[in-house]
């Protein structure tokens, strides 16, 4: 019986090898071919899923960028339009300044025209007076002193005729 | 004695530490345990041999006077661990199993229940016949055995183990193919139920063993074999655990089953085998011809060691469990028929811890084996297509 246990019985390996190579071949055919199949298909798309989420994440640091990048240009071109408002503020300011300069200068200039005809007219007046003061003073002077003298009086009004031109 | 050798052959640097660790002992745990069954195996077998002598003298007289038997474990394990002609279920209780004869006028059925468990002849269609330790021999009208036509007889009896063997299989197609329709219907759903058991098995069979042994390349090919293999080899083993029907046949124990499988390996390493490997065997390029002749006959022995190993391995192993167990389970008797029915209850405490710790070790080992018959496969058969500019890298 011992003997037994070490010996390959005919019958047993007949049907083991027949029973085996059937099992084989259903398992191959039911069972492995279709199992295997799935669990590749899903490796791979899970691979598939990875690979789109890292698209995904890369579009969107790209977005992110890019956002970044039109809010930076935003600030520029308001700080450009700020600059700008500024400048003209700038110039209106300065324009007014220098118009309200000029009319002031000119009105100033006016006003010293108006002044010197004044003066000038003044100054006539004055000398006038002063010529009919002197005039009179003279007439006095002299009619007092020269009472007869002819050739004084000629003088007198050579004289006269002289001051008048001035 | 062999694990050394697979060890290197392995690709280690694969995985992690951790696994490293884990595949090491167990590789110790399961040369160790062989080797210690072994050992108790040479008791038991050469006891038995002895006992089945005076046992099958025994059986002559037992015949006339059934008188009390005397307990004798030896023939019991083995009876318990090899073929039978019928199923033994409990007490005197067993199913009778179809015997089909082909004798050299024909093929013969008739119930083993005819039998009568080793107590009859049986008058068949061409001889009669006659069971002698679960071997059927013709016999003649006193009951003398007649040689000639007993060698003559081939026996393709649904045994216990054919019944254990088909049960398996239409278990196997029951479990794997509802679960492979899940799998048609939605192939990228989760797995669920008995399919999130069975996913991380078959995946650590394809890339823990399919792929780093055989190559990314052709390990496809190979993927149904080594599945079916190492659930053919798990599911026997655990069915060879369970102590009732329809457990309990030794069916990864039997040399004839490890003996098939081993003989399918091979047969597959030579049809797919490329030329390089071929040349490797029988004329090692680079070697001086006096040396070729002390190694081409080694190299050969070699080609016919490596599935012998695989046969005998598996064969061991669920052999050894089986009769470690048992032998717990009659030291009881033994106890009890020696010293009486005291003893054999005080015994029985210590047995069965020790029985129950030999099952969840067994439950390891079912696992193990199953993984290593399908690990060492793998590498067999990615030696055989290996490349030779890849090949010249570790020689």
């Amino acid at each position: 019986m011992g003997a037994k246990l070490l010996t390959p019985d005919f019958g047993l390996v007949f049907w083991m090898t027949l029973g085996f190579l059937i099992l084989f071949f259903l398992l191959s055919k039911f069972a492995w071919k279709p199992i295997l199949s799935a669990l590749k298909e899903r490796e791979k798309s899970i691979e598939e899923s990875l690979r789109q989420a890292e698209k995904a994440r890369a579009e969107m640091s790209q977005l992110v960028a890019k956002n970044e990048e039109l809010l930076n240009q935003a600030k520029e071109e308001r700080n450009e339009i700020l600059r700008e408002a500024r400048e003209a503020a700038e110039k209106i300011k300065a324009d007014i300044v220098a118009r309200a300069q000029k009319e002031a200068e000119e009105k100033l200039k006016q006003a010293m025209r108006e002044i010197e005809i004044q003066k000038m007219a003044a100054i006539v007046e004055v000398k006038n007076t002063a010529g009919m003061m002197a005039l009179d003073i003279a007439e006095k002077i002299i009619r007092k002193e020269l009472k007869g003298h002819a050739e004084h009086v000629e003088y007198i009004n050579q004289l006269a005729k002289e001051a008048k031109l001035n | 004695m062999f694990a050394p050798l697979f060890c290197k052959k392995m690709r280690l640097p694969s995985l992690t530490l951790m696994r490293k660790l884990l595949i090491i002992s167990l590789l110790i745990i399961s040369t160790a345990i062989p080797s210690f069954a072994e050992h108790h195996k040479d008791n038991t077998s050469s006891a038995s041999t002895n006992q089945a002598e005076s046992a099958t003298a025994h059986q002559t007289d037992h015949n006339h006077s059934s008188t009390h038997e005397k307990f004798d474990p030896g023939r019991i394990i083995l009876e318990h661990i090899l073929d039978a002609h019928s199923w033994h279920l409990a007490g005197h209780a067993s199913i009778p199993l179809p015997v089909i004869l082909h004798t050299d006028k024909g093929f013969e059925i008739f119930s083993s229940g005819k039998f009568e468990h080793g107590h009859a002849t049986v008058k068949g269609k061409y001889y009669n016949y006659r069971l002698k330790d679960e071997r059927v021999i013709a016999v003649d009208e006193q009951g003398n055995e007649l040689p000639e036509v007993t060698a003559s007889i081939k026996d393709f009896s649904i045994t216990k183990n054919v019944l254990a063997l088909f049960i398996s299989i239409v278990l196997l197609l029951a479990i794997f193919i509802p679960v492979a329709n899940r799998y048609k219907k939605e192939p990228s759903r989760a797995p669920s139920g008995f399919q999130s058991l069975l996913e991380p098995i078959i995946l650590f069979i394809q890339d823990n063993i399919a792929i780093p042994n055989i190559g990314k390349k052709k390990y496809e090919k190979y993927m149904p074999f080594l599945l079916t293999v190492f659930f053919f080899i798990l599911i026997n083993n655990l069915l060879g655990l369970i102590p009732f029907f329809p457990g309990g046949a030794n069916v990864t124990g039997n040399i004839s089953i490890t003996f098939t499988l081993a003989a399918i390996v091979l047969i597959i390493v030579m049809i797919t085998a490329n030329k390089h490997y071929w040349q490797h065997i029988l004329a090692m390029p680079g070697v001086p011809k006096p040396v070729l002749l002390i190694l081409t006959p080694v190299e050969i022995l070699g080609f016919f060691i490596r599935p012998f190993v695989l046969m005998m391995r598996l064969f061991a192993n669920i052999t050894a469990g089986h009769i470690v167990i048992l032998s717990f389970i009659s030291l009881i008797f033994v106890f009890y028929y020696t010293w009486g029915t005291v003893a054999g209850f005080g015994i029985s405490v210590f047995s069965m811890l020790l029985v129950i710790f030999m099952s969840l070790l067994e439950l390891l080992v079912a696992f193990l084996q199953a993984y290593v018959f399908t690990l060492l496969s793998a590498i067999y058969f990615g030696s055989a297509i290996e490349d030779s500019h890849h090949d010249d890298s570790h020689h």
